[in-house]
């Protein structure tokens, strides 16, 4: 167990750091480096002079090799110091991860919603196969998984405001101030969020369940005469639950996706309005702040759920 | 003798080659019909798609560019979905529209799952410390949502129809690199793989004849899935008015404008441009199904 746990830690390191040298070297490619951008303007329309372009360089820190730059902004990065906007000009670390607290709130919320609807509609649907409520919630799957999220997020929008002249709050409640009126405000956007999320996990859910009705154990519990729910419930939904709860977790980075657009619709401000800003400033070291913060989110989810299932599932941890 | 034979044989062969072989294609196509009538349904948005793509010129009531209508007309027998904030006719860009997700869903999938595929193979033949090394960076890269990783490159390049392919492609590269390398790694275990080994095969040979066109299912497969994916990909950079140029009739574009809370739109403009994208994925979604279905019997009905 204990080798299990440290072989998986071991792996996390090396693709921790190969995460960051990604989103490091996709900055570095550029053609024409950030002191271009920040001279010509945001249309490249500017004229420059090849002395105020080298100042700017040397400022920015841009004519040295590029290995040191990696190093001093991996270094950055460790002592939490993400660098300066490049668009606004001061430090932005501290406005990002509040930013990325409610993205992440949004998210959980998300989950949890599609979670609670999923897992009784795979349920249902795997217990009665083939009857009406199978199909019904096997339509509701396939319509949710290839249903875009921003579509939904239109719609809902557009319903809401046609039908009862609702307009999304430009006041943004804070979680710890006022967690009534927060969850009023988020609960909306984590539900066109999560409807993808309940798709998929109710489709998984009844795969797996279909899997472990048809085991041994189940006729046995059968046989010793339990009761359906305790045999559905302890025997089944155990057994199941693992790959349902593996899948969920990976897709949680997916999810961030789209919580990036929704925030746009709902006008939340989360990490997604501050990248789609970075972008079309091109800002790149708040890009670069975003991604990576991303990337090290889902790793470590990821790194969580391995050994969350290690510990559940003895025939991991002896492979 | 038995030259003679097989030249009669080839003969005969190439006298009536063409009804045998359409037959044969013909029941297969019946039986995909009869058996997965999902995937049939599928198949059919599929060839709606890139009929209405073909035909966009021929179809099209306006130039989907031009201003023919006033902002925000509504439906009428003019302009059969209503016009746009700029006054575009909805119907025309929507047509033309199909155009932009079928080049960019297959550009993305013709490029990406190549791709991927070549990588894939050479790294289980490689093998060793590259490999080693190429898993970390797969992993690296699968801790970024497709999504995401689009939006970064979006922000590095000038935004143009081939810029939104690269992107689409960056971001779905590590997840198929991944499927490929494993199924791979099944193929080379498998008996007739050990036989072409042990009467000295070549290396390239047993890719080439043994493990490439075995693959072709998983290619398939892939292939479908992965289009529905560039195409929500796209339309969500669109969306985010960081993908295709404004200018073209993007479906996901189209939807900018049309639930700002702040702005008075039609329900034709939320809707329509939505359902198209709908539709499409899910036409692919549903012919990726049964593809699967038909290639890999183990997983049916999952």
């Amino acid at each position: 167990m204990t080798q299990y746990l440290i072989r998986r830690l071991l792996l996390f390191i090396p693709t921790m750091l190969l995460a960051t040298i990604l989103v490091f070297a996709l900055f570095s490619i550029v053609p024409g480096d950030a002191a271009v951008f920040l001279l010509t303007g945001e249309d490249a329309s500017g004229t420059v002079t090849d002395a105020d372009f080298e100042r700017l360089r040397e400022d920015l820190g841009l004519n040295r090799p590029i290995y040191v730059q990696y190093a001093d902004w991996l270094w950055g990065v460790v002592r939490g110091d993400l660098g300066i906007s490049l668009y606004y000009g001061q430090p932005f670390g501290f406005e990002l991860i509040e930013r990325f607290a409610r993205t992440f709130e949004l998210a959980v919320l998300a989950i949890v919603m599609a979670f609670v609807a999923a897992v009784p509609l795979g349920i249902i649907s795997a217990m009665k196969q083939d009857s009406g409520v199978d199909y019904a919630s096997r339509v509701i799957a396939l319509v949710g998984i290839a249903m875009p999220t921003f579509w939904i997020g239109v719609l809902v929008i557009y319903g809401l405001v046609y039908g009862t002249g609702w307009l999304p709050p430009l006041e943004y409640a804070h979680l710890w101030e006022d967690p009534l009126q927060n969850l009023k405000l988020m609960v909306l956007p984590a539900a066109v969020i999560g409807f993808h999320d309940m798709a998929f996990t109710a489709r998984v859910t009844r795969s797996a369940m279909l899997e472990v009705m048809r085991e041994d154990y189940m006729r046995t519990a059968r046989s010793k005469g339990l009761r359906e729910w305790v045999v559905v419930g302890r025997h089944a939904l155990k057994n199941a639950m693992l790959p349902v709860i593996t899948v969920s977790g990976y897709q949680f980075g997916r999810l961030l996706g789209g919580v990036i657009i929704v925030e746009q619709i709902f006008v939340v401000p989360g990490v997604g309005n501050f990248l789609i800003d970075a972008i079309n400033h091109r800002d790149f070291p708040v890009i670069q702040g975003v991604i990576l913060m991303t990337a090290v989110v889902v790793l470590l989810l990821n790194l969580i759920i391995d050994m969350f299932y290690g510990v559940l599932d003895p025939r991991i941890r002896y492979s | 003798m038995i030259d003679q034979t097989t030249e009669q044989a080839a003969i005969a062969r190439e006298a009536m080659p063409a009804p045998g072989l359409t037959a044969r294609w013909w029941t297969a196509f019946m039986r995909f019909i009869r058996t997965k009538p999902l995937g049939a349904v599928g198949g059919l948005i599929v060839v709606l798609l890139v009929l209405v793509a073909a035909l966009a010129p021929v179809l099209s009531p306006y130039d989907p560019r031009s201003t023919p209508a006033l902002p925000w007309e509504s439906p009428n027998a003019d302009f059969l979905l209503g016009a746009d904030y700029v006054g575009r006719d909805v119907l025309s860009r929507l047509i033309y529209g199909a155009r932009i997700s079928l080049y960019v869903g297959l550009g993305s999938v013709l490029v990406g799952i190549t791709a991927s595929f070549i990588i894939g193979v050479a790294l289980t033949y490689i093998g060793g410390i590259v490999d080693m090394v190429a898993q970390r960076i797969v992993d690296a890269l699968m801790s970024l949502p497709g999504l995401l990783i689009a939006l970064a490159i979006m922000a590095v390049v000038t935004p143009s129809l081939n810029t939104v392919i690269l992107a689409i492609v960056i971001g779905m590269i590590a997840p198929v690199i991944r499927t490929v390398r494993s199924q791979v790694l099944s193929l080379k275990e498998l008996d007739y793989v050990t036989a072409a080994t042990a009467i000295g095969a070549p290396p390239w040979r047993i890719i080439f004849r043994h493990i490439v066109p075995n693959c072709f299912a998983t290619y398939l497969v892939l292939a479908t899935y992965y289009l529905g994916f560039a195409i929500i990909i796209e339309s969500s950079l669109s969306f985010l008015g960081v993908g295709t140029p404004p200018d073209q009739p993007s479906w996901g574009g189209m939807l900018v404008r049309a639930a700002s809370a702040h702005v008075k739109s039609g329900p034709w403009l939320a809707i329509c441009p939505g359902l198209a994208i709908f539709l499409v994925v899910m036409g692919f979604n549903l012919l990726g199904d049964a593809l699967r279905d038909v290639f890999d019997p183990r997983l049916r009905g999952r």
